[in-house]
């Protein structure tokens, strides 16, 4: 009997290469094997200079991930990860394709799962378009001379002066942090969130999972999420936040819910998501109680009377095909914000067939919903905030030029306390102590030190948004929202200038 | 770069043409010759209850358009009386298109239940702008439009300014940046009884389109004074906004003063209207029957001047024009950017027509 099991071995594309020159490992050093939290570098014993036995670091080629835990935290910077892909021969039958099938048929089998957003080729359209800037005719605005406003308010504005303005959401810079729940991200990645949003001046959404009692002093830059699952949902939790999210959907899953398993439902976690401990927190597909559009009215509307009509309701919703006629629907069933989440968005875990193949991009989905909504009159009845693959601060500015009135961002947040984009958040065993919960492992955020990369980095894209609009003759961020004439398009073809409203460059 | 000036009698006492050519003609250094016109208010008042409506129409006396155009209005409003707008070309313009003015009713039983008067007569406006080959110049009551390619003491001689009277003028002298050079993209814009003549280059453009287009507007030239006209057209006359309110609209204080201050009326105007703000470099006048507004954009990039002398006020993009016409204006002073300079009428708009025309000789 032949024994099948190495038929479907797969040798991970990267591992730790150890510079045994500068390796301190005759020292007792062995950080490395402490920091990789996927078991890849074990301990060889080999003799050392002096005779004595010895143990030097060693990749078991079998977990790596790339997360560069190991080469960030060697004291001697003795590591560096090495690429190493399998290479098969056939031109159609490549390397990811033959692999997952081995996945699939050996002893784990079942659906591929995936963290963070989608890695396609499909075309990242914020690269096409270009801002415009002033030359001569009109001059450009120096943000370190004259005063440069990003401050945006979010939430229902009527027509004209006079009428009723809705609840607001005050931005002092129009980037909100995304929705990661409790249980996916740790309590100390959500106190890092929260000191920074106050801080700064804008807002961090707890995702599903419920809002920590020891958060809620932060509630006044909190948006709390009401999904599927309604994990942490009470009257209190509604209260005691700034905006209540609906989430629809999710750009790295669009009709699908979540999953979190029942060995991460640790106590904290159970309290706060209102479950049994040790449960699994199965959030499903749809809500059970929206399966169309009136629906959905009747549950902002239940919100909006359980928190008095103090705080805006925003609906989010995965960018697919059909989000234009959707955002008007959302608009029109009273939402005061709708969140637009593109293909790239982010996530914990995510079936990866769903992750690359479902959606459609933030900007495409954004430019249409936007012109829908204005051309409908109702644009100003609701803000628009784009998510889902926002990776520098040029993208919050072309989002806006496409109607968003505001971005969030997730996976930005994430590598600004070290993420290295690896993949691996549902295995919770993030090197990082972001994704998990494990002791040892989450403690390696430091909320302090998370809190203050978290203001630099808002305070970094505040300053180059600010630029950017100088640069434009812009001094005020709402002269911006909408203004595809800022924008032209390099490289896109006639239909896809259409969609985003903007003309393409030199015309 | 353009020049703008602007002369405004609060006592409606009528002054003729030639003035606003002398004080437009010497910032000849702020065009190019690509445009220039004027504005005048006061000029027909045995019409004074009618629309005015100036109409340039592509061609010659024979074109096509006009019969298209005429018979469209015809079908829409009453015609008291039409005929062509004397030109006088020389060997600066020796051509042009065909200019023809027209005071006209609306006929009341085609409104809308939900339309006004004005809202009638402004989709007419409209509609005869989208038409081929004829552009609707001016369509006030008791005002007119004159402009076209040139410098502005051309136009003036084009059309014998000198020959017509108003007791308020303004005029455009334009270095195009944007748009191409046009008889119908020259200055003042007007819609209704508003003028507006501008010096700027607004980079809210976008915004502020997709922001009127939201509420009915049309933008056909693709001009920024089209759009601040119709910004202002749409605050003031359909939102009911103060003339104040409206230019803070365009041009608002900072959110740290909103904060200080704890203004809700302008926290709350900023709010709604975000997408009404006129970003970007401009200097403007805007001015309808009842008075004028002098508005620079926040950061001041831009010139004007006001001056008063009397009853008479001006605003200039230069002081030599000031200078020019009063060697001696009491007050002469820089209004801050942002803050408009706001001049309404003492006396009322139900004066007779004889009672105006006896005050002709006064100036």
């Amino acid at each position: 009997m032949t024994d099948m099991k190495n038929n479907w071995k797969i040798i991970p594309s990267f591992h730790p290469e150890f510079d045994l020159e500068r390796c301190d490992y005759e020292n007792g050093c062995s950080i490395c094997v402490k920091e990789c939290s996927f078991g890849e570098i074990s301990l060889k014993p080999v003799k050392g200079k002096d005779g004595k036995v010895c143990y030097r670091p060693w990749a078991n080629r079998s977990a790596c991930n790339a997360c560069q835990r190991c080469v960030k935290m060697c004291p001697q910077n003795a590591i560096h990860i090495a690429s190493q892909p399998m290479h098969t021969s056939h031109g159609y039958w490549t390397t990811n394709y033959v692999s997952n099938l081995w996945r699939q048929a050996g002893s784990k089998g079942g659906v591929l799962l995936v963290g963070t957003g989608a890695t396609g080729p499909q075309k990242r359209y914020f690269d096409y378009m270009m801002f415009d800037a002033c030359q001569v005719t009109n001059p450009s605005i120096d943000p370190l001379r004259e005063p440069m406003e990003i401050r945006t308010y979010l939430g229902r504005k009527p027509h004209c002066y006079g009428e009723e303005i809705g609840p607001q959401l005050e931005l002092e810079v129009p980037i909100m942090f995304a929705a990661m729940s409790f249980g996916a991200v740790n309590l100390r990645v959500h106190e890092a969130e929260a000191k920074a949003t106050r801080e700064v001046g804008t807002y961090w959404n707890t995702g599903e999972g419920g809002f920590h009692q020891r958060l809620r002093k932060y509630g006044g830059n909190t948006i709390v999420q009401v999904a599927s699952g309604r994990f942490g949902v009470s009257e209190d939790y509604l209260k005691s936040a700034a905006a209540v999210e609906i989430k629809i959907g999710q750009g790295a899953k669009p009709g699908i819910g979540g999953h979190l398993p029942g060995e991460k439902v640790s106590e904290a976690i159970s309290k706060t998501r209102m479950i049994p401990e040790g449960t699994d927190a199965l959030s499903p597909a749809p809500h059970h109680d929206i399966y169309s559009i009136e629906d959905l009215r009747q549950l902002i509307y239940a919100i909006k009377e359980a928190t008095e009509y103090k705080i805006p309701v925003a609906v989010k919703i995965a960018a697919v095909h059909n989000v234009a006629p959707i955002s008007s629907g959302i608009a029109r069933a009273g939402a005061d914000i709708i969140v637009i989440d593109g293909f790239r968005g982010g996530t914990g875990a995510t079936p990866f067939q769903i992750r690359q193949n479902t959606g459609i991009p933030i900007e495409l989905a954004l430019s249409a919903a936007d012109r829908r909504l204005r051309e409908e009159g109702i644009r100003n009845t609701v803000s628009l905030i784009a998510s889902g693959g926002i990776q520098c601060s040029s993208d919050v500015l072309k989002a806006i030029c496409l109607g968003a009135d505001a971005v969030y961002v997730g996976t930005p947040v994430l590598i600004a306390l070290g993420c290295g984009v690896c993949q691996r958040c549902f295995t919770g065993r993030c090197p990082y102590g972001i994704t998990t919960n494990k002791p040892g492992l989450a403690e390696r955020i430091d909320v302090e030190e998370a809190s203050g990369a978290l203001i630099r980095l808002l305070h970094a894209w505040a300053e180059e948004i600010k630029e950017l609009m100088g640069s434009m003759g812009i001094s005020a961020i709402e002269a911006l929202r909408g203004n595809r004439d800022r924008l032209r398009g390099i490289g896109l073809n006639e239909e896809e200038l259409k969609i985003l409203g903007i003309k393409h460059a030199g015309a | 770069m353009c020049g703008i000036v602007g002369i405004i009698n609060t006592d409606r006492k009528l002054i003729d043409g030639g003035y606003i050519r002398e004080a437009i003609r010497i910032q000849k250094e702020r065009g190019n010759g690509l445009g220039g016109g004027f504005a005048v208010y006061g000029i027909y008042p045995e019409h004074r209850d009618k629309y005015a409506f100036h109409i340039m129409f592509e061609g010659n006396r024979h074109s096509p358009y006009i019969p298209v155009v005429e018979d469209y209005l015809k079908s829409r409003m009453n015609i008291y009386q039409s005929e062509q707008i004397p030109v006088y070309p020389n060997d600066r313009i020796p051509k042009g298109p065909h200019f023809k003015r027209y005071f006209l009713k609306p006929l009341a039983e085609f409104f809308s239940p939900e339309q006004t008067e004005e809202d009638y007569v402004v989709e007419i406006v409209m509609t005869i702008n989208k038409m081929p080959g004829a552009y609707v110049v001016s369509s006030g009551k008791n005002m007119g439009v004159f402009k076209g390619m040139g410098y502005p003491e051309d136009i003036a001689d084009y059309f014998r300014i000198e020959d017509y009277k108003g007791y308020m003028w303004t005029a455009h002298n334009r270095f195009p940046t944007n748009t191409p050079g046009w008889w119908g993209g020259a200055h003042p814009f007007a819609i209704l009884d508003k003028a507006v003549v501008h010096n700027g280059e607004i980079t809210s453009y976008g915004t502020n389109v997709r922001w009127l287009e939201m509420y009915g507007y049309y933008c056909m030239l693709k001009t920024d004074t089209e759009v601040i006209t119709y910004i202002y057209d749409k605050l003031t006359r359909t939102d009911k906004l103060a003339p104040e309110n409206a230019c803070y609209v365009m041009a608002p204080s900072l959110w740290e003063d909103i904060d200080r201050t704890k203004d809700e009326k302008k926290k709350a105007l900023r709010q709604i209207y975000g997408s009404a703000i006129v970003n970007g470099p401009f200097g403007i006048v805007i001015t309808n029957q009842n008075g004028a507004i002098v508005l620079n954009d926040r950061n001041k990039l831009r010139p004007v001047v006001c001056a008063k002398a009397g009853s008479t006020f001006y605003a200039s993009s230069e002081e030599c024009s000031i200078r020019l016409l009063s060697p001696d204006a009491d007050m002469i002073w820089s209004p801050k950017g942002g803050e408009p300079v706001i001049i309404e009428f003492s006396v009322e708009e139900n004066l007779t027509v004889e009672k105006i025309k006896s005050s002709w000789t006064l100036w």
